[in-house]
């Protein structure tokens, strides 16, 4: 389906994308998480095709996108100001696309109302944008991109923009609807969390460079880059630690899963600070002068002192470097 | 936009500028200053221009204090009523200050309702300009006000601060731009003020602008006229200059969220909110109910005697007036429109120093003495054709004065008609040129239209430039208003006021009529 080759993208000096190459199959949904300034919206656009890449090929099906222009590309894209179309109303905005690609007018009212009833928003075709709450203007914006039939859909930070009781319900529709649609799907995030629920695979980037790609699984128990481990959360130290030594140039990420409270663990640690965060208490801790989290089901006292054993499952040796292509 | 086109959309702006404003404003000055000191009036006056000052700055410190409250209330308070509070606020400012000074003519004036005549004081002046200039403190501040983040005040009332240290300490500072903003542009607009003072003003109380017509028109005291002109245009540049530098210092990073209103809950909130709401129905509706009811009623009854007046008055044809009136305002918009857009396009384009230099030669027009600007055009027009005798010349004196309205109307739309709305038309599979008609075009268009009933309704309500450039025979209606104001009688003064309540309707009907088609946003307008 999509195939994305060595896509270079310079803004003067600075490398957007450096040599990225990506593919997305049929039916498949592919993260591209990152943090901010990443290159990941970079991407988007470059497959989308509002900007032009220095170098390197996007295709689709084996076909050089290059010469096709982005109205011609039939890729839905969700922005993540939503972009609404201020002087349409909530119909104009679904039905724009509609338009586009040439659907009558009899036609067009159905297939509007049959696009909002799917996001929830049976009903409020006639609403001007500038009255809708941010859930609301969020799932217009997604049903504007899926009413004309797009071949591929690009989620740009698709729950970026929401807060966090709405991003859980948006993100349960949003899974369900690109389940039920074998539509290829790139969406590009820095929340580690809506990466993993959302897509079957993922691509983490850093710098403009994709560092690691794989299942959320995968990628969640070897991040292989010391930058990746930490962008989902592990702890990076540099070891040795229970009697795992990294190699000169690596460290050892750990996992707030990886230390288990154990009067015969071999791990002695020192608490540095404990927090409630339900269930369990979060627990910063001192091991060998190097900081980790575990967690404990009763809340523990600073300069507590613990022992864990080390679940080697939950650990992996990582390089320091950024790139290990 | 490449440069080619900038050039290109460059030359009907700058050439309209340069013929109709630049010349004639420069010819006259010129030849006023060369002539002779006359025997009359030739003195300068320093006691005018003493005056000019120190009435705008009472009259800008009590706008901001009669509006700051309705700026907090609309701000910050959600309750029914809200938006209409609001918009009944910009009613005076659309009026023409004609009618502002026979609205307070009708109020403090003699016979007034208030059985005191304040006619001919700085009183009834400066309550004029209040009435009229408070909608620049409750959009330009409200506008700020309701977008601070309310969490900040919240901080430091969590951190000890009372109220008023609040107030002082957070958000006055935090306001400090537009407050800034509010207060120069309600200085210039009283500094300049015409309408109202020539109606309002005794024998010796005159703006500078009021001084330049009175030499120009009835005293042929060009040189004092013209050297009083060049004070009035230093003294707004200076005042925009002062303006700038102070908005480029005070600059500091907001951080703006989301409209958060609240519900008044204590008795003190619902009392704030109340004696707010009832002190903008004052200030704004009871000089527009008193207009009407002196325009309407005759020894405590109402009557349409004023009307009857009109239709057989021997001074004025109501119907030419209204209807040459009509004519020029819609000459001038379709001018103003023609000149605004290229030029709106070229500033909203930002091309570098070519953007600024043309957005600041559009405002000069605002900055010039409209009298000045009339006479000029009535004597410097004579070659290559020799348009002095056309009625040509109003309404484009008109476009003059409106084209920096429809600018700034349009400037700031056509700015935001932003790249992501026509790459997710694009996206949606919008060709450029399908983009540019379902995108563009509409967004723009609604600008175009709200700058269009701006020129419209500012051409209708000119009064300056049109003294001086209307023929004796075919007034327009601001022209008869005055021109019956000038005669002895109460039903004279009575057909004045009734022509301004029709003016007054006229505008206020365009102006609800554009706000319909007006997209949201920020902004005076």
């Amino acid at each position: 389906m999509l195939e994305v080759r060595g896509l270079t993208v310079r803004y003067g000096d600075l490398v957007a994308l450096d040599d990225v190459s990506l593919e997305v199959d049929a039916g498949e949904t592919v993260a591209v998480l990152g943090a901010s300034g990443s290159g990941k919206t970079t991407l988007l656009r470059a497959i989308a095709g509002l900007l032009t890449p220095d170098a390197g090929t996007i295709s689709w099906d084996g076909a050089d996108l290059r010469p096709v222009p982005a109205h011609r590309r039939r890729f839905g894209l969700v922005f993540q100001d939503f972009a609404l179309f201020p002087h349409l109303d909530v119909a104009g905005n679904v039905g724009f696309g509609l338009r586009m690609s040439g659907v009558a007018t009899p036609e067009l009212a159905g297939r509007v109302d049959a696009a909002l009833a799917r996001v929830g928003l049976a009903g409020l075709g006639s609403r001007r944008v500038e009255e809708l709450s941010g859930g609301q203007a969020q799932r217009v914006a997604l049903a504007r991109t899926f009413a004309p039939d797009p071949r591929m859909l690009l989620l740009d930070e698709p729950l970026g923009s929401l807060d966090p009781a709405l991003r859980r319900d948006l993100a349960t529709d949003l899974a369900a609807a690109l389940a039920a649609d074998p539509i290829p799907t790139l969406l590009v995030t820095h929340d580690t969390d809506e990466a993993f629920a959302l897509a079957g695979r993922v691509a983490v980037m850093d710098g403009g460079r994709i560092v690691r790609t794989g299942t959320p699984e995968e990628v969640w128990r070897h991040p292989g880059t010391a930058v990746v481990a930490r962008l989902l959360g592990q702890d990076v130290v540099a070891g040795p630690l229970a009697g795992i030594t990294p190699p000169p140039g690596g460290a050892v990420a750990v996992r707030t899963d990886a230390l288990r409270l154990d009067p015969n663990g071999s791990i002695e640690a020192t608490v540095l600070a404990s927090a409630f965060r339900g269930p369990d208490h979060v627990v910063t801790v001192d091991v060998n002068g190097e900081r980790l989290t575990a967690t404990s089901p009763t809340a523990r006292r600073p300069g507590e002192r613990l022992r864990y054993a080390l679940d080697p499952e939950a650990v992996s040796v990582v390089t320091e470097t950024a790139d290990c292509r | 936009m490449t440069r080619r086109t900038a050039l290109w959309l460059a030359v009907v702006p700058t050439a309209f500028l340069a013929v109709f404003f630049v010349y004639p404003v420069a010819s006259i000055l010129a030849t006023s200053l060369g002539r002779p000191a006359t025997a009359t009036g030739s003195v300068f006056d320093a006691g005018v221009v003493w005056f000019t000052v120190w009435q705008a700055v009472v009259s800008t410190v009590l706008t901001l204090a009669a509006g700051l409250p309705i700026a907090y209330v609309t701000a910050r308070y959600d309750f029914p009523g809200r938006r209409l509070l609001r918009a009944i606020t910009l009613v005076p400012f659309v009026l023409p200050t004609l009618v502002v000074g026979v609205t307070f003519l009708a109020l403090l004036g003699p016979s007034g309702v208030l059985g005191v005549d304040l006619s001919g004081t700085v009183t009834a002046i400066v309550a004029a300009h209040v009435f009229f200039n408070v909608a620049v403190v409750v959009r330009i501040v409200g506008g700020l006000w309701e977008h601070l983040d309310p969490r900040i005040e919240d901080a430091a009332r969590a951190l000890g601060a009372g109220p008023w240290q609040v107030a002082r300490r957070i958000t006055l500072p935090r306001l400090r731009p537009a407050i800034a903003s509010a207060t120069a542009i309600v200085f210039l607009f009283s500094f300049t003020s015409f309408g109202t003072v020539l109606v309002l003003g005794g024998p010796g109380m005159a703006t500078i602008e009021v001084d330049i017509y009175r030499r120009t028109a009835f005293l042929f005291d060009l040189r004092g006229a013209a050297i009083l002109a060049l004070m009035q245009m230093a003294g707004v540049i200076g005042a925009l200059i002062a303006y700038a530098r102070h908005q480029d210092r005070s600059r500091v990073m907001q951080s703006l969220t989301p409209a958060t209103l609240r519900r008044p809950r204590t008795g003190r909130q619902r009392l704030v909110v109340g004696a707010t709401a009832l002190w903008t129905l004052v200030l704004v509706g009871v000089p527009t109910a008193v207009l009407a009811w002196r325009a309407l009623s005759r020894g405590g009854r109402p009557t349409l005697a004023g009307f009857r007046a009109l239709r057989v008055s021997p001074f004025v044809d109501v119907g030419a007036a209204a209807s040459s009136s009509l004519g020029y305002a819609v000459t001038a918009t379709v001018i103003a429109l023609a000149v605004g857009l290229p030029a709106a396009l070229l500033i909203a384009a930002r091309r570098g120093r070519l953007s600024r230099w043309f957005d600041t030669l559009l405002m000069l027009p605002l900055g010039t003495s409209a009298v000045t600007l009339g006479f000029g055009m009535l004597v410097a027009l004579d070659a290559p054709i020799d348009l002095r005798a056309s009625v040509a010349l109003i309404p484009i004196a008109h476009a003059l004065v409106a084209v920096p309205f429809v600018v700034r109307t349009l400037v700031p739309v056509l700015g935001s008609i932003r790249m992501r709305l026509r790459e997710a038309a694009a996206t949606l599979g919008a060709s450029p040129a399908r983009i540019r008609l379902k995108i563009d075009l509409p967004i723009a268009g609604r600008a175009a239209a709200v700058g269009a009933g701006f020129a419209f309704v500012i051409s209708l309500g000119e009064f300056g430039a049109t003294s001086l450039l209307a023929r004796p025979g075919s007034p327009t209606l601001p022209l008869a208003i005055f021109r019956l104001l000038g005669r002895p009688g109460a039903l004279n003064v009575q057909g004045a006021m009734v022509l301004s309540l029709l003016l007054m309707a006229i505008t206020v009907a365009v102006v609800l009529l554009v706000d319909r088609v007006r997209l949201p946003g920020r902004g005076l307008f």
